[in-house]
């Protein structure tokens, strides 16, 4: 398969199909509706399932239906619409049910704006919803990148019987970038045997999230934890620019990671050895690379289109003795290169007067 | 007479597991349960059948119906069913959905359900009181009709009028069948098993959104034995929620 | 090589189109290259600008605060990036639509007359044409030919009537830049 240029929302989309997407409902909401979109014809001309819902609310209750049935299905919202597919997230975590959410970040909080943002880290990874638990998350930072982690995310909900978030900022879903596609993959006949299939010769099955004996309840969390401690121990993604020699190290996700690799080269270029390291999964977030990297460099930046969130992650990782500096931008500014720069030079000339 | 023939004249249907259920005495979800059981056995549907259980009394139904089941969010078992449905047009679906359920936090989700006529067939239990969550008003609560949360009586002023599902359901081009049965005694409770089973005739055919709204009892948080119960039904329900046919497409005519 | 192009102007002038075409053609040459928008919630008339970089080597940043390149299509496009642009920088103006005065003498400027020009040709909708022609006149980011390969490649089905006129269009700028 050759290089093709692709708008991040619509290579999102197709890598889906690729991956035997059976169903997806959503719901237009910039700046991801390029995605339903697409689909809207794509699915449709292939005899899959495609519908636009009324609402995220009953868009993730539409996929939830579908989960129940074994089926790969999809939805895709931007932050808002996120917001109101948080029930039907905690619904599906609890049943252990398989499904990808594709989430292209807006500014917030509120209606907020549609430009790019990062707002949603906490969200997406702390509280897709009420009750305990962690959904995978994965943070592309290229259009070939959102194409390879949507297709691996499907494989990964089934693996795990759980949510996989791919998440990006709104610059990934608009851009447009060369990629190359995977290969179609046949869509599945047969169905997992926890699936809802119609009590053909065997006993009825349920899937329910409810358990009303506190001892069950917990039990069912402890599976849970179980599960997310098996997805911390083997989920770890994460890409690394020039860390080796590295003095400063800036620590950033998705668009925020290159525009840092950049911001990185310049400062190169004027004698400051910075380097990036990017976590690809925000869950499990690479807490144990970032704290060997910490043992090796003087400084760590965050920088991240948001308050500080990741930050949180980093912090834990390293330990609150290790200097870790924050810079963000929120509504949706996106720092520059020359924004990120400015900062490292800054931590350059401090870390100089340290050692004179 | 030692060789008497043993004749069967009532059992279990096969679409009921024989779990005890948890409903109150005089509760009419039983009867509900069993006409659904009955019609899913008559059609041969069983095994392919999926259902859904709603937020509500009958939140534990999983646990009664013989058929592979999901509990849904409250309200959302209407696009539950969709998605269901849409990537498995080969099974039977049905929500099993109380008027707290349906006619107030699922709103949304049933009207555009029918809209779209989607092919589910939606069961609809209208007691017109919450009663999982002991006694408060619900969409469907009769005006003056004390609750735990309408203590003096719904007052139309505050509270607004209860809604009459099926009439509005009726109107919507994507509604092939929809009717509003009783099942306060015998007779009614024939004519309901009927038009449960034209719903899933519906289905079975493609025809689009089907529905069966059952007046029921709730003795219990209505403060009434159960013979009183069934009596305020008819007294009651059936002068504000008039029971008949209020959708029947050409199509379903000529099933 | 690492080279920032900027194609700015309302929505309908084709400066989203302009880029996707040269974008095109550094991809299809073997470049890495990104095309970002700008993005908005209008639709028509608004501002429509994107961001293309071409480069040797793996990209970082697809968005600039001075780029190299900017094709400015109206005055507010101008007015923007006549102060963005960087030092030893080149700006493409469209003379049709702009009767603001440059007044940076450390960038290179290029005054087309992209209206006439499409209009003489046939359709003022090729505007944007003759702007990308006489950008790769006064620099080669890549070559005419990759440009043209990409308009007749990439066109939908449904617009490959447009072709020709199309490159027709992206030449004469070509010339009529090679010739200023």
């Amino acid at each position: 398969m050759a290089r093709e240029l692709w708008k991040g929302n619509e290579a999102l989309a197709e890598a889906s199909v690729r991956a035997g997407l059976v169903a997806y409902f959503g719901y237009p909401i910039t700046p991801q509706t390029e995605l339903l979109e697409y689909l809207s014809l794509r699915m449709v001309k292939l005899g899959r399932a495609f519908l636009q819902a009324e609402s995220e609310l009953a868009a993730i209750n539409m996929v939830y239906g579908a989960a129940c049935t074994g089926v790969r299905v999809m939805t895709s919202s931007s932050s808002p619409g996120i917001s109101l597919m948080q029930e039907g997230l905690s619904y599906i975590a609890a049943s252990e049910v398989p499904v990808v959410l594709v989430d292209i970040m807006r500014g917030g909080p509120g209606l907020g704006n549609i430009q790019p943002s990062q707002g949603d880290y906490f969200q997406v990874t702390r509280a897709a919803g009420h009750g305990d638990f962690h959904p995978l998350v994965l943070a592309p930072a290229t259009v070939q990148e959102a194409v390879d982690l949507v297709y691996l995310a499907f494989d990964l909900a089934e693996k795990y019987r759980t949510i996989v978030i791919v998440v990006a900022d709104g610059n990934i879903g608009q851009m447009m970038e060369p990629a190359e596609m995977p290969p179609m993959r046949k869509v599945k006949k047969d169905r997992p045997d926890w699936a809802l299939t119609g009590a053909d010769g065997r006993e009825h099955r349920i899937i329910t999230s409810l358990e009303l004996g506190a001892e069950r309840l917990e039990a069912l969390n402890l599976r849970l934890q179980k599960k997310i401690a098996r997805i911390r121990q083997a989920e770890v993604r994460y890409q690394e620019h020039k860390v080796e020699d590295a003095d400063i190290l800036i620590a950033a996700f998705g668009t925020m990671g290159r525009i840092s690799q950049t911001a990185a080269e310049m400062a190169r270029a004027k004698g400051i050895k910075a380097g990036v390291f990017r976590p690809i999964s925000l869950f499990p977030f690479p807490d144990e690379r970032l704290e060997e990297l910490s043992r090796q460099v003087s400084r760590i930046l965050v920088v991240e289109m948001n308050a500080g969130q990741m930050l949180d992650d980093v912090r834990l990782a390293v330990g609150k003795d290790f200097p870790v500096e924050f810079y963000g931008r929120m509504g949706g500014v996106v720092p520059l290169p020359d924004d990120v720069l400015e900062v490292v030079e800054r931590i350059g000339a401090e870390l100089n007067d340290e050692q004179r | 007479m030692n060789n008497a023939e043993e004749k069967l004249v009532f059992e279990r249907p096969r679409s009921l597991t024989d779990a005890h259920t948890h409903y109150c005495p005089g509760c009419t979800h039983g009867i509900a349960h069993r006409l659904v059981a009955e019609a899913l056995d008559e059609l041969g549907l069983r095994e392919r059948t999926l259902g859904i259980a709603p937020v509500g009394c009958a939140v534990l139904a999983y646990y009664y119906f013989n058929v592979d089941m999901a509990e849904a969010a409250h309200g959302r078992a209407p696009a539950m069913a969709t998605g269901m449905k849409r990537a498995n047009p080969d099974k039977i679906l049905f929500t099993y959905q109380g008027d707290g359920d349906l006619a107030a936090i699922g709103a949304g989700e049933i009207v555009h359900a029918a809209g779209r006529g989607e092919n589910i067939t939606v069961i609809f239990i209208n007691n017109a009181i919450y009663g999982m969550t002991g006694g408060q008003m619900a969409p469907t609560t009769l005006e003056g009709q004390k609750t735990t949360s309408s203590p003096m009586g719904r007052d139309i002023s505050i509270a607004g009028h209860p809604l009459r599902m099926s009439e509005l359901l009726a109107t919507l081009d994507g509604a092939a069948y929809v009717a509003r049965g009783s099942l306060h005694d015998p007779k009614h409770i024939r004519r309901a098993k009927k038009a449960i089973l034209t719903a899933f005739k519906v289905q079975q055919a493609g025809l689009g959104f089907s529905m069966v709204e059952l007046l029921s009892a709730c003795g219990t948080n209505w403060k009434m034995d159960p013979v009183e119960a069934l009596g305020w039904i008819k007294d009651n329900m059936v002068p504000y929620f008039p029971l008949g046919d209020y959708k029947v497409t050409d199509a379903v005519k000529n099933l | 090589m690492h080279q920032s192009i900027v194609f700015s102007g309302f929505g309908g002038q084709g400066a989203l189109f302009a880029g996707q075409v040269l974008t095109y053609a550094a991809m299809d040459t073997g470049r890495h290259v990104t095309w970002i928008p700008s993005y908005g919630p209008e639709m028509r008339g608004g501002v429509a600008r994107c961001t293309v970089i071409v480069s040797d080597d793996e990209i970082g940043s697809p968005i600039v605060r001075n780029p190299d390149v900017a094709v400015v299509f109206n005055n507010p496009s101008l007015e923007k990036f006549q102060t963005e642009v960087r030092s030893g920088g080149l700006m493409v103006v469209n003379s049709s639509m702009i009767n603001v005065s440059v007044d940076r003498s450390d960038i290179r400027t290029l005054w087309i007359a992209g209206g006439e020009i499409a209009i003489e040709l046939g359709d003022v909708r090729m505007t944007n044409m003759v702007l990308l022609g006489a950008m790769l006149a006064a620099n080669p980011v890549v070559e005419l030919s990759a440009a043209e390969q990409a308009l007749r490649d990439h066109l939908p089905e449904r617009k490959q009537h447009l072709a020709d006129p199309n490159v027709e269009v992206l030449r004469r700028g070509y010339r009529t830049a090679t010739k200023e």
